[in-house]
């Protein structure tokens, strides 16, 4: 035990990327065999992630998930800023820049209010719970935005892990309702044809719950979605810790 | 090569940190603003230059959408160490922000989609396709 022990602790990256593979593993088994692709495998793995962390924060007492544990120290840096930034950036590469043209202004547009409206319903609610300074209350309207720009934007503000905890789970709870909600509301918002699946994408933002939602919907539409969805979160990560959280600072002060 | 892909992306994330930074520090933030963003967009330009001088090799390419494929496990990573037991102390907020931002975009979606021009339908884009190839024996339109 305590030789294996070692071996997993003295390979932490590597046993974070078993662990973390399994997970999804998992999480696609669930989503395929018992959910029938109604919610997106990554939704699930991130949801048995911040269960995990749930999990290990009240049997540790720490406030770092699973990373308090010695033996999933990995965890910490495959999940830490910098892989994380670095895989986020990578994802910029799928975007085709003549098919994105082609969405044109009512993409941009759809980019814009889709990053705006989330953010401003998040932080209301934000400061409907008694957030005051404009650190959380922008780390938690970036959540709303996508799980992606939350995080991003808390460390970049230099947010509580607990804010940060919350931005995300704000961010992956939208994602799962967007998954779940799309193709029941699809005729209702007149989700059948490219265009409107581009604004869908360029307003909804979060990747995984564009393309399980759409994919539940008409699997033609997911690459028109998915390609205004890619732009959302840099531009939810270029506008929340910049100029969104300048407003914010001005309206409610330090 | 791939590492000239990995390399690539690397200087492209770096730069974008760099220049966040100076960004932050330009604006009084004390804080990296949109270095993210500025790298995504770096790799963009970078990607169409290559593309255009004919130099976007195999392993380029592999060396920098390997790591993009490995986004959603590292956000399951970056998941797993929170501080969520804080989080769920005040789970009410997360549920009813949750629901207000997919409702207001929902209906955001709706209203957008039907003004303008509506867009042909998957259906109709896919019967003109078959249309302009036709199997044999089938008019040609």
């Amino acid at each position: 035990m305590e030789i294996l022990k070692h071996a997993l602790s003295a390979n932490a990256l590597l046993t974070a990327f078993a662990i973390v593979g399994l997970v999804m593993w998992l999480s696609n088994a669930i989503s395929k065999h018992l959910l029938f692709g109604r919610v997106h495998g990554s939704a699930i793995a991130i949801v048995i992630g911040l269960a995990a962390a749930f999990a290990a924060g009240l049997w540790t007492g720490g406030d770092k998930g699973v990373v308090d544990i010695p033996v999933f120290a990995g965890i910490g840096l495959m999940g830490g800023a910098m892989l994380r930034d670095f895989a986020i950036v990578a994802t910029a590469f799928e975007v085709d820049v003549v098919q994105a043209r082609k969405a044109g202004a009512v993409g941009a547009l759809a980019l814009a209010l889709g990053t705006i409206l989330p953010f401003i319903v998040g932080s209301l609610i934000a400061v409907a719970f008694g957030y005051t300074d404009a650190v959380s209350i922008t780390t938690i309207g970036a959540g709303a935005v996508t799980y992606i720009v939350g995080p991003v934007t808390g460390a970049a503000l230099g947010a509580s892990s607990a804010v940060i905890a919350l931005s995300i789970a704000t961010g992956v709870f939208k994602a799962v309702l967007v998954m779940v909600g799309t193709p029941i509301v699809a005729k209702a918002i007149g989700l059948d044809n490219p265009r409107s699946a581009m604004v869908f994408g360029g307003l909804m933002g979060t990747v995984s719950g564009v393309s399980g939602g759409l994919a539940a919907t008409d699997r033609r539409l997911v690459p028109y979605g998915a390609l205004t969805a890619t732009f959302h979160t840099g531009l939810g990560c270029l506008v929340a810790p910049s100029i969104l959280y300048l407003i914010v600072r001005g309206i409610v002060g330090g | 090569m791939t590492i000239s892909g990995v390399a690539l992306l690397a200087i492209c994330t770096l730069l974008g940190g760099f220049l966040g930074d100076l960004l932050g520090s330009a604006l009084g933030v004390k804080a990296n603003v949109g270095g993210v963003g500025i790298a995504m967009l770096l790799l963009i330009a970078a990607r169409l230059w290559l593309t255009r001088r004919g130099l976007m090799t195999a392993g380029v390419k592999f060396g920098v959408e390997f790591w993009g494929a490995l986004y959603i496990p590292i956000v399951v990573a970056m998941a797993a160490q929170q501080n969520v037991l804080v989080a769920a102390r005040s789970g009410p907020l997360v549920l009813i922000a949750g629901v207000a931002a997919v409702l207001v975009c929902f209906a955001t979606v709706a209203l957008i989609s039907r003004i303008g021009k509506k867009g042909e339908t998957m259906d109709e884009i896919e019967a003109k396709a078959r249309a302009r190839t036709p199997s044999a024996g089938e008019p040609t339109v």
